[in-house]
């Protein structure tokens, strides 16, 4: 459980290499942590930043679980693992997604079903297992990583868009089940992030960095905020985006 | 009911089924098919860290539970029952007209007796008394099996020592006897002066032989002093006035009052450096400089903040920690370090407290040992404190110190395993009277002295 000072036990990273998951676990990362857990689809990938925490927190205990992004049934079975090395969960981000770009999905439909799996699926059954936990404990906060795509979903990355438009209207309700329990979740909602999943990509406006995304998300997990937008402007941008007559919307070249 | 709790530092909140009982028997059923997460008792909460709440588990709200509010004294002896929940405050009301003051009060009357046998509080007194688990003559203690035990010195020794200062975790103590101290009138007679530097403070403190002649000795430390004026304070002695020296009719008469509440919103940052620094340099400026005898009264002389309703909420949201510990009396070198890392920092603390502390006890738990105890008040959200704190933390461990439990709201299992040479002793002990584990708290989890 969090102490007196703010400081989480436990934190727990699944998308144990996204470069904004770690840049938040380095954001929250203070004398007092306990655990890190990086669940990670390919291990080795995250022993480097394990290695990182390490050297800035000798006696942290770093922990890595694998699993599969795309499992969505196996999800509730790592949540188990993770509950097994920490016993109680403070702080959980939630950070895999596939972006998809680039991809040919008008004729290739079947190349949507990994990304609808662990963009969608895969990570609602991870909110479902997670929430439990949580609930369970009376306190903790889960943070998912959303998107603004989802606020209103653009035709250039209309599938990737639409999955977070999903996943973040059913973590907002998922915390209103919470709420009674003691436990929370935050959504984060960041614009275009320049990070490994972006990389080779034209930036767009209001691109903002996994640090400053990070900062964002540190503060607004010690508050009770349940949304928080990356940056901040974008809350402004995108209401006004959200109700742009159609013929308009259209027209934006964005 | 689904609850939000604190402690009394209004940090680490969480969730707790909150049951107040009105019978033995509702406890014993709560008791008998608890949730996986556990149940503890909870006093009146003035424990400032996580001591007495239970996340996702249940809390047994003994404060109040009205078939715990009986007090019998007997007048010749003064030994008295009373039930875990009935508070000092109650207890004074009662017992000082009739001639009986408590053996050991902390710097609140709104603690229960179940709370100061959990964390084995101590007062003033300790250098000479010793801590509040001493004074006790014997106690029922119910079990996770629901079976009310009677536990003393003398009956099941390791589980009555292993329930002194047990912060809840080896059963509920559902009332307790416990010797009361003489009086023959009501009020303090006490002994000021200022002392205007550490060494000065350390000097009149830590001659026992000067020292012992009071019963209450206590110092209040400007942390916010430095260079040559480092840790001056304003060292305060007494003792109960006899009933010449009180020109008053009723000797014991007993009125303690309530001036003022803290609004119930403050915004964070009204407690801060600056209006710090003023209040400590009015304080140390209207003590006397020299030694001088007045009579105080027993709410002003031990339970000042009791006048203010809440003062806790004037650190706003971010709330507020209390760092105690303590070092071996030869560790005044260590202690002066520590003052000087905190006034380096610059970390504002109202009236920290510093006190020479006199012998342990048997209760492997007890935090009171020969030696030095400093206490200050720190905003939570001070910029920084974890890695103040944790550095002090190691200073403190390797001088030989340990940690108040009932203050904690920070430290690492590893602090109390090296802070507390007895830990496994009391586990085992504990394991024995809680085989299955029902006693849980948030304190209890984080530090690891329970199984989640
Ligand atoms: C202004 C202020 C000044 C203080 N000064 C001092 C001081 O000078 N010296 C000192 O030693 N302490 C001091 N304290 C701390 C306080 O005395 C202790 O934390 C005390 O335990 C609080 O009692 P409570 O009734 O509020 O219990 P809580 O804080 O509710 O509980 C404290 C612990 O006791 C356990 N407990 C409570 N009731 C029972 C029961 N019936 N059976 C078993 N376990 C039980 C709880 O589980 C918990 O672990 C001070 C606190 C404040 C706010």
């Amino acid at each position: 459980m969090k102490n007196g000072l703010g400081v989480s036990q436990s934190i727990v990273l699944f998308g144990g290499t996204s470069d904004i998951g770690q840049a938040i676990v380095n954001e929250l990362l203070r004398p007092g942590v306990a655990h890190v857990v990086l669940v990670s689809r390919n291990v080795q990938d995250a022993e480097g930043f394990g290695q990182q925490i390490l050297q800035r927190f000798p006696d942290i205990d770093v922990h890595h679980v694998r699993f599969e992004g795309e499992d969505a049934s196996g999800m509730p079975r790592v949540v188990q693992e993770v509950i097994a090395l920490v016993a109680d969960i403070d702080v959980v981000i939630v950070a895999q997604a596939l972006l998809g770009e680039g991809l040919d999905l008008i004729n290739n439909p079947e190349l949507a079903v990994p990304l609808a799996t662990v963009n969608f699926t895969a990570t609602m059954t991870l909110l479902l297992a997670l929430a439990k936990q949580v609930s369970h404990q009376g306190y903790g906060r889960i943070v998912l990583l959303s998107s603004v795509a989802g606020e209103r979903v653009r035709r250039s990355n209309a599938a990737y868009g639409a999955t977070k438009a999903g996943i973040d209207a059913f973590a907002l309700a998922l915390d209103h089940d919470l709420s009674a329990s003691g436990g929370s979740i935050l959504v984060v909602r960041p614009g275009f992030v320049t990070s490994k999943m972006t990389r080779g990509m034209k930036k767009a406006p209001f691109s903002t960095t996994p640090e400053a995304v990070a900062k964002i998300v540190a503060k607004a997990i010690d508050s009770k905020v349940r949304v928080v937008w990356c940056p901040g402007l974008l809350r402004w941008v995108f209401m006004i985006f959200r109700h742009l007559p159609t013929a308009i919307w259209r027209k934006l070249p964005i | 009911m689904k609850q939000k709790l604190s402690g009394w530092g209004r940090t680490a909140w969480s969730y707790s089924d909150v049951i107040t009982p009105s019978s033995i028997q509702e406890i014993s059923a709560v008791v008998a098919s608890p949730q996986p997460r556990g149940v503890i008792a909870r006093g009146l909460g003035r424990s400032y860290g996580a001591a007495s709440q239970n996340a996702g588990g249940t809390v047994i709200d003994m404060a109040h539970y009205a078939s715990s509010s009986g007090i019998e004294l007997d007048q010749q002896t003064g030994v008295v029952t009373a039930g875990a929940g009935v508070s000092i405050d109650a207890l004074l009301k009662y017992c000082v007209p009739r001639g009986w003051f408590i053996p050991v009060t902390p710097g609140t009357r709104f603690v229960t007796i179940g709370g100061a046998i959990g964390s084995d509080i101590h007062g003033k007194n300790h250098h000479v008394d010793g801590s509040f688990g001493v004074h006790v003559l014997s106690m029922r203690v119910m079990l996770s099996t629901t079976e009310i035990i009677n536990l003393s010195p003398l009956e099941k020794p390791d589980w009555f020592w292993a329930t002194i200062a047990g912060m809840g975790l080896t059963g509920l103590v559902v009332d307790a006897t416990f010797q009361m101290l003489a009086i023959s009138s009501s009020l303090m007679s006490v002994e000021t002066e200022r002392l205007q530097n550490f060494d000065a403070l350390i000097e009149a403190m830590g001659s026992a032989d000067d020292d012992n002649r009071y019963r209450y000795s206590v110092a209040w430390v400007d942390l916010l002093a430095s260079g040559a004026s480092l840790g001056r304070g304003v060292l305060s002695r007494g003792e109960h006035a006899s009933s010449n020296q009180d020109s008053r009719q009723e000797c014991l008469a007993y009125k303690p009052k309530v001036r003022m509440s803290a609004p119930p919103w403050v915004p964070n940052g009204v407690i801060n450096k600056l209006s710090i620094k003023a209040f400590n340099e009015a304080w140390y400026r209207k003590a006397p400089p020299k030694r001088k005898e007045s009579l105080e009264s027993i709410a002003g002389f031990f339970h000042p903040l009791d006048g203010v309703r809440q003062w806790n909420r004037l650190y706003g949201t971010q709330g507020f920690i209390q760092y105690q510990f303590i070092v071996p009396l030869d560790q005044t070198d260590v202690l002066r370090g520590v003052i000087g890392r905190f006034a380096d920092a610059g970390v504002a603390s109202f009236l920290a407290v510093l006190k020479r502390m006199g012998k342990s006890n048997p209760a492997p738990m007890s935090f009171p040992d020969t030696g030095w105890t400093l206490t200050l008040d720190i905003a939570a959200g001070a910029r920084g404190l974890p890695e103040l704190l944790s550095t002090v933390d190691t200073v403190v461990l390797d001088a030989g110190g340990r940690h108040y439990l009932a203050k904690d709201a920070h430290v690492s299992p590893r602090a109390v395993q090296v802070g507390y040479a007895h830990l496994e002793e009391w586990k085992q002990i504990r394991n024995e009277m809680d085989p299955t584990g029902v006693w849980k708290s948030d304190l209890g989890r984080r530090l690891g002295l329970v199984d989640p």
